[in-house]
C-alpha cells in the first residue's frame, strides 16, 4: 500500500537545546504545600505521594537530550504553570456524543478531574465486578486497592508517572472477579471543560482483570469548551493468568491540549491484552504504552492509529518487554499526517534473559499527506535470550499510485480513490478492534477526520 | 469503436509501441498475441491511462472521441475497461465499498439514478452466482491476500458488473487452471454482444479455444505484423512467433 518503504533505525534529533523548566515545576511543587504535602487519601498513599513528588523534582522534565525525548520538545509544557482544575457543570446532554448508549456496561465521567456521579452509572456491588472512582474503591475492595496501585508505573524514574503519583486523585477503578466475564465495555469518559486559568489533571486509573476472567474498558479524553489545558493520564492495568482485556484509549482533546498518558500493563501467565489507541486530538501528545510480560505465555497486542493535523504533534512511545518465555507482542502502528503536524512512533522490544520463545513483531505504517508534515520512527531491539523471533518494520511514504489508477480504471474519482484508501489504511487497525460499538465510533471519527470524508458515508 | 493510429509509445525513454495500427468495431472480438516485451501489456496500459507512458506519435479514438486526453476514471465512465494483469491487492477497502463507489460514478454519468447499499448488494451477488464463483470474495477488502486465479476472476466479475462497452483483458488467462479460465471465458462471452467489442491480448492460444476471436493480431517488437482470423492463433502455436515476423515483416493490414 506504501510507495516508498525505507527503514528508519534512527532519526535526526531536528529539536535541541537545554529546556528550563523550573517554572512550570515549581508551580507543582507549590500546589503540593497546598494540599497539606499529600495528606488527601489512604495512610499508605501519603509517603508514596510524598516520595513521589520528590522525584520528580529531582528528575525534572524530560529533555530532547533524553534519549527517551529526543523528539519531541517538552518547553512548551515545562516552561507553563498550571492550576488544579476547578469543577464545572456539565449536562448529561453535553456528553451524548460520547456515550454509547445501552452498549456500555458501566459509565464513569469525570469532569477536569473530578468524578462526577450524577452523569455516571457506576457498578459497585461489593463482591463482584466493580466499574466505580478510586474514592469509592477505597471503600469497596481497599486491600486490592492497596495491592496494586502505584505498584508497576515507575515513578523513580518517570518524571510525569511521578507527578501524577504525587497528586493522584481521582480516576476510575474496573474490577472483573476471578472466572467473570463482562461482555460490554466500562467506558471512562474524562471532559475538560472552559476553566478560568489553564489547568492541569492527574487522572490515574486501576484495572484489575482476575485469573480467567474478561472484560473491556474504554478509556475517552475530550474537550467540551476547555482549551489550553495538560492531561497527565496513567492506567495501570493488571492481568491474572489466563485473563482477557480489551483496553482503548481514545484522545480527542482540544487542538491546544497537552496530553501525556501511559498504559502500564503487568501481565500474568497466559493472559491476553489488547491495548488499542486513537489519536485524533491534543496539540502536543505523549502515548506511552508499556506491557510486562511478566508470565509465561501471556500475549499483548498493541494496536494504534494516530492522525494530527495542522500544528499537532503525537509522540507514541512503546516499550515491550518480555520477562518469561513463550510470550507472543504484536505491535501495529499506523499514522497518517496532514497540515504541518509531526510524529513520532519509538517501539523498544527488550527481551530478558529468561524469555526463550519470545515472538516479538513490530509494524510502523506512516503516510504523509503532505510534504511539511514529518515523521520520525525509531525501532529498537534489546535482545538478551538466544531463542527468539523479533521483526520490526517502519516505513514512511505517500498513497500507492497503483492502488489509486486501479481505482480510477473502475471509474472512482480521482480524490475519493484517495480518501477509500486512507480510510483502508486506517481500517487496518480498526479491524482489531473486536469491540463493535467502540469500532463503529473511531470508524465515524475517523471518517470525519479524512480529506473529502463525507464520500465514505454513502458507501457504508 | 476504437481506432489506434500509428501509435508511438515510450516508457522511460525507451520505445516499446513504434507505430501500431488497430481498428476493432462494434460486436467484434480481437486477439492480440505476441511474446514477452513486445508491448501487449503496454498497449493496455495505455488504453487505460496509466501514468508513466508517454506518447510520442499517433492517436487512438475511441466512439470517435480522443481517448488518450481523458483521464482514467472518464474512460471507464465511457465504458472502457481494463482487466488487469497484475490486480493491485488493496488492505482495508471493502470490495463492496470499491465496487459500490465504482458502479455508482458509472451510473451517474450515464444519467442512472446511484444504487443504494442494498440494491447494489444484490446486483453483485447475482452477477457473482451466474459466474459460479464464491461471494465470500465480496466479504473480502478487493483482492488481499486472493490467490492468482482468485484475482483474476475478481476482474471478470468486476467487469460483469460495470458492463463496459471496450474490455480489455491483459493477459487474463495467465497462470490459470483450466476451471478458472472457463469462468473467465463464460464471463466474456455472457457479454458478448453486437454494441460490445473485446480485446483480448493473450500469451497463449489456449483461451481462444474459450473465447473465440473474431481476429487475430502478432504483436512482435512494437508493431503488428501479422492478422487473420481465429485459424492465424492456431499456426501460431504451431510455428512460433518468429514465424509469423518471417512471413510477413512489414506487418500490414489489421483486422
Amino acid at each position: 500500500m506504501l510507495g516508498v518503504g525505507n527503514w528508519v533505525t534512527d532519526g535526526d534529533g531536528r529539536v535541541t537545546g537545554k529546556v528550563k523548566n523550573s517554572q512550570g515545576l515549581e508551580a507543582y511543587l507549590e500546589s503540593f504545600k497546598k494540599l497539606e504535602n499529600g495528606a488527601g487519601g489512604p495512610e499508605w498513599l501519603r509517603p508514596m505521594r510524598r516520595a513521589a513528588i520528590a522525584r520528580s523534582s529531582e528528575l525534572g522534565f524530560p529533555t530532547v537530550r533524553d534519549e527517551d525525548w529526543k523528539f519531541t520538545n517538552l518547553a512548551p509544557l515545562s516552561k507553563r504553570a498550571f492550576a488544579p482544575a476547578a469543577g464545572a457543570d456539565v449536562t448529561l446532554e453535553d456528553l451524548a456524543p460520547f456515550v454509547f448508549r445501552g452498549q456500555e456496561s458501566a459509565r464513569l465521567v469525570f469532569v477536569n478531574g473530578r468524578y462526577q456521579p450524577q452523569l455516571s452509572d457506576s457498578c459497585a456491588q461489593p463482591g463482584g465486578v466493580l466499574a466505580c472512582n478510586l474514592g469509592q474503591s477505597l471503600q469497596l475492595q481497599p486491600e486490592l486497592v492497596k495491592l496494586h496501585l502505584a505498584q508497576y508505573l515507575d515513578y523513580e524514574n518517570d518524571f510525569f508517572a511521578a507527578l501524577n503519583t504525587a497528586f493522584v486523585e481521582d480516576g476510575g477503578f474496573v474490577y472483573v472477579p476471578d472466572g467473570v466475564v463482562v461482555e460490554r465495555p466500562v467506558h471512562l469518559i474524562y471532559v475538560s471543560s472552559e476553566t478560568p486559568a489553564p489547568s492541569v489533571t492527574h487522572p490515574r486509573n486501576l484495572i484489575v482483570v482476575g485469573e480467567a476472567a474478561e472484560g473491556a474498558v474504554v478509556e475517552e479524553y475530550v474537550s467540551l469548551g476547555g482549551e489550553e489545558y495538560f492531561t497527565n493520564a496513567m492506567t495501570e492495568i493488571v492481568a491474572g493468568p489466563s485473563a482477557v482485556l480489551e483496553h482503548y484509549r481514545v484522545q480527542r482533546e482540544s487542538r491546544k491540549a497537552f496530553n501525556v498518558g501511559t498504559v502500564r500493563v503487568e501481565q500474568s501467565r497466559s493472559s491476553n491484552v489488547a491495548c488499542h489507541a486513537v489519536h485524533l486530538g491534543g496539540g502536543l501528545v505523549r502515548n506511552n504504552v508499556h506491557p510486562v510480560l511478566a508470565g509465561a505465555g501471556a500475549e499483548c497486542l498493541i494496536n494504534g492509529l494516530f492522525l494530527p493535523a495542522g500544528k499537532q504533534h503525537i509522540d507514541n512511545f512503546m516499550r515491550v518487554e518480555h520477562v518469561s518465555p513463550h510470550c507472543g507482542s504484536r505491535q501495529f502502528y499506523n499514522g497518517i499526517l496532514n497540515g504541518s503536524a509531526s510524529g513520532v512512533f519509538s517501539g523498544r522490544i527488550i527481551v530478558h534473559k529468561d524469555a526463550q520463545k519470545t515472538d516479538a513483531k513490530q509494524t510502523n505504517r506512516n503516510l504523509l499527506l503532505t510534504d511539511e508534515a514529518q515523521m520520525d520512527s525509531k525501532p529498537q531491539l534489546e535482545i538478551y535470550a538466544d531463542d527468539v523471533k523479533c521483526t520490526h518494520g517502519a516505513t514512511i511514504g505517500q498513497l500507492d499510485d497503483d492502488a489509486i489508477f486501479y481505482l480510477r480504471a473502475r471509474g472512482v474519482p480521482e480524490q475519493t480513490a484517495r480518501t477509500l484508501l486512507l480510510f483502508g489504511f486506517a481500517a487496518e487497525n480498526l479491524e482489531r478492534m473486536r469491540q463493535a460499538p467502540i469500532r463503529g465510533y473511531v470508524e465515524n471519527l475517523v471518517t470525519e477526520w479524512l480529506p473529502h470524508g463525507e464520500v465514505l458515508k454513502k458507501l457504508r | 469503436m476504437l481506432e489506434i493510429k500509428n501509435l508511438h509509445v515510450s516508457v522511460e525513454g525507451k520505445k516499446i509501441l513504434k507505430g501500431l495500427n488497430l481498428t476493432v468495431n462494434a460486436g467484434e472480438v480481437h486477439s492480440i498475441m505476441g511474446p514477452n516485451g513486445s508491448g501487449k501489456s503496454t498497449l493496455a496500459s495505455v488504453l487505460a491511462g496509466r501514468d508513466g507512458y508517454e506518447v510520442t506519435e499517433g492517436q487512438v479514438l475511441y466512439r470517435g472521441e480522443d481517448l488518450l486526453g481523458m483521464a482514467p476514471e472518464e474512460r471507464a465512465h465511457e465504458g472502457v475497461f481494463l482487466a488487469f494483469q497484475y490486480p493491485v491487492e488493496i488492505p482495508g477497502v471493502g470490495s463492496i465499498q470499491f465496487l459500490t463507489a465504482a458502479l455508482n460514478a458509472i451510473r451517474e454519468h450515464r444519467g442512472l439514478e446511484e444504487l443504494d447499499a442494498l440494491d447494489a448488494l444484490k446486483l453483485f451477488k447475482d452477477k457473482i452466482k451466474a459466474l459460479h464463483v464464491s461471494d465470500e470474495l465480496l466479504g473480502r477488502s478487493v483482492n488481499e491476500g486472493f490467490s492468482g486465479g482468485e484475482k483474476k476472476k475478481n476482474e471478470i466479475f468486476q467487469m460483469a458488473v460495470l458492463e463496459p462497452t471496450l474490455a480489455v483483458l491483459d493477459e487474463t488467462d495467465s497462470g490459470l487452471d483450466i476451471d478458472a479460465l472457463r469462468i473467465v471465458a463464460e464471463g466474456v462471452n455472457a457479454l458478448r454482444s453486437p454494441e460490445r467489442a473485446f480485446l483480448v491480448i493473450t500469451h497463449y492460444q489456449r483461451l481462444l479455444s474459450y473465447i473465440v476471436p473474431d481476429f487475430v493480431h502478432v504483436l512482435v517488437n512494437g508493431r503488428i505484423v501479422r492478422s487473420g482470423e481465429k485459424e492465424l492463433a492456431l499456426h501460431l502455436e504451431e510455428y512460433g512467433y518468429a514465424w509469423a515476423g518471417q512471413r510477413d515483416p512489414t506487418g500490414v493490414g489489421s483486422g
